[in-house]
């Protein structure tokens, strides 16, 4: 705690508070639609640093991470939309949703608890599937996730009066839907970084080092690899949860093919591109990766018309070509990501 | 201190170990000897429960221990030394031996320990901040060691603590095996390294396709002349 009182990490912190308060109406400037994206940044930040508790600190590999988001989505789509007819506040329905993907992870863990890398990643994979097909098709017989069309009308976030969706004035400012979404988002986040610094540096933190390192040896000094296993689990899939009930609050819609597979590769991309098991790190690859694309959506067409005088290239599938390119010469020149915590960094450098 | 009656270790349908009896008395150490695949490892992971036995029980001071988690094993006070040593190889000197100490929570007794091993060790000292994954073998085997006596076991199984080790490493090991004997602990060796385990044990047994062939003081065991011409290239 000392280190937070130091002239120095005030000022430093003051900067990022201003920054952050700031950053929803500097967005705005270009559009509400940027909002949406820095907004869906920090969704991938709270997703990631999840994934981060599986993947960077336990060191297992989740390709399913995006079944607890679904789990948390749907959670808050039946419970406050009138596809049931059920309106419960969101303080009520976020803690569901943790506690509902938290059993869906431990669900997944135990069976896996022996399988470790490629094999891990496999299972994972098809319970990641398995989750998104039967949102797919549980609309009958009896109908409980209305199938592809997915649940419209969510009810937004609201404390009382006060709704998250549309335009409200506070102290002479006009807040729109996305900007009070925004400061929930980065209230919660905050949250889990929180959680993950205090996580790293606990006695369960130290032994989820110790499995990730060598699972023998971790049994050899006293860890319930097991237990601590599961806990990883567990953690990592109560935060896609609330992540999960946010998004669904937000967006006001939940369908299946909002959680595909591409969506846990590409927050497993976010994990290894940033950093693995590094919070700093997590969190500059999930910003980066979030925001590239949209940057390039809106940056590559003008582009060409300035350099090119046309269009040579639909920008829709440049895009993504670029994006593609960007994250293997990141994986060349960086092997332990953009933003790698030190020991990895040695590792993998060979630095001693 | 650590009685093992008629345990019987196989994988699948290749018998590994063949109901073993074997003792180790409070102080003692004891060096289990074969040749590659004889059973010495199995029979170790068994105690350990890092696998199952498929017969036989195991007691440690008086209480049965077939039964329990591995994880459990250690806070009985029985402390493992893998073979091929399991340091954590992204964790600095310091923090695998901090992680040694995890059943226990008695902090300033952790910092005391921690010293004591520096002292054993001074190698490890002047790498403590050094990730054990880049130390050599030997400076690997004095740190899983340490790790083991961080949690103040009563007594230490190690596991092949010479494989892969350069002779003059090998002489290093043992000089500290015998340091932390003499100090009074308890001590199960493994060693396919006849010669030097029964020099620094005080009885021995001779294992063989998974069964004890031969057993008695290590100095007779030496001097026999079955074990010398198996063993000791003669």
């Amino acid at each position: 705690m000392k280190k937070w009182l130091n002239p120095r990490s005030a000022f430093g912190i003051s900067l990022i508070a201003i920054a952050l308060i700031a950053l929803p109406f500097v967005a705005a400037m270009g559009g509400q639609a940027w909002v949406r994206i820095v907004n869906f940044a920090i969704l991938y930040v709270f997703l990631a640093l999840g994934l981060n508790i599986v993947v960077g600190f336990a060191g297992l590999l989740d390709l399913g991470y995006i079944a607890f988001y679904a789990v948390g989505a749907y959670a808050y789509a039946l419970l406050a939309s009138p596809h049931f007819g059920l309106h419960l506040p969101f303080w009520v329905i976020l803690p569901i949703g943790a506690l509902l993907a938290c059993v869906f992870g431990v669900l997944l863990g135990s069976p896996t608890l022996k399988l470790r890398g490629d094999y891990l990643a496999i299972v994972t994979l098809g319970f990641g599937e398995i989750v998104r097909i039967f949102m797919n098709n549980l609309n009958a017989p009896v109908n409980i996730t209305n199938g592809p069309q997915g649940i419209t009308l969510i009810d937004p976030v609201a404390f009382g009066d006060f709704k998250f969706s549309g335009t409200t004035q506070i102290f002479g400012f006009a807040l729109s839907g996305p900007q009070k979404y925004y400061y929930l988002l980065v209230v919660l986040s905050i949250l889990v970084i929180i959680i993950n610094l205090r996580l790293q540096n606990s006695r369960i933190g130290r032994a989820w080092q110790a499995i990730r390192e060598d699972e023998i040896a971790a049994k050899a000094v006293g860890i319930n690899t097991r237990n601590v296993k599961l806990l990883a689990f567990a953690m990592g899939a109560s935060f896609g949860g609330v992540a999960g009930g946010v998004f669904a609050a937000m967006q006001g819609f939940v369908s299946p093919e909002s959680f595909s597979l591409i969506e846990s590769v590409m927050i497993l991309a976010m994990v290894v591109l940033g950093g693995m098991g590094h919070i700093p790190g997590v969190i500059l690859g999930a910003v980066l990766l979030s925001v590239l694309p949209e940057v390039l959506r809106y940056g590559v067409g003008p582009l060409q018309m300035a350099v090119f005088g046309k269009m040579l290239v639909d920008p829709e599938s440049l895009r993504m070509l670029v994006f593609g390119l960007a994250l293997v010469l990141v994986m060349r020149f960086k092997p332990a990501g953009l933003w790698p915590s030190p020991e990895r960094k040695r590792e993998l450098t060979g630095e001693a | 201190m650590l009685e093992v009656t008629g345990l019987h270790v196989a994988y699948g349908g290749i018998q590994a170990v063949r109901s073993i009896t074997f003792h180790v008395k409070q102080g003692e150490t004891v060096a289990l000897i074969g040749a590659n695949g004889a059973g010495k490892t199995s029979t170790l992971k068994a105690i350990s429960r890092v696998i199952d036995a498929v017969g036989g029980d195991v007691h440690f001071c008086g209480e049965k221990i077939t039964r329990l988690l591995p994880h459990d094993i250690i806070r009985k006070g029985i402390a493992l030394v893998p073979e091929g040593r399991g340091v954590f190889p992204r964790l600095t000197v310091a923090e695998n031996l901090a992680m040694g100490a995890y059943v226990r929570d008695d902090k300033a007794d952790i910092a005391l320990d921690m010293e004591r091993m520096y002292a054993y060790f001074p190698r490890l000292k002047e790498r403590a901040g050094q990730l054990a994954g880049t130390l050599s073998g030997g400076e690997q085997q004095m740190l899983a060691i340490g790790r083991a006596l961080m949690s103040r076991p009563k007594m230490l199984l190690l596991d092949e603590p010479s494989m892969g080790l350069a002779p003059i490493m090998v002489q290093k090991i043992f000089e500290v095996v015998r340091a932390v004997a003499a100090e009074g602990m308890t001590i199960l060796l493994i060693e396919q390294n006849a010669k030097l385990a029964l020099e620094s044990s005080q009885r021995g047994y001779v294992m063989e396709s998974g069964q004890i062939t031969l057993n008695g003081e290590s100095a007779k065991l030496l001097d026999d002349p079955k074990v010398r011409a198996a063993y000791l290239g003669e």
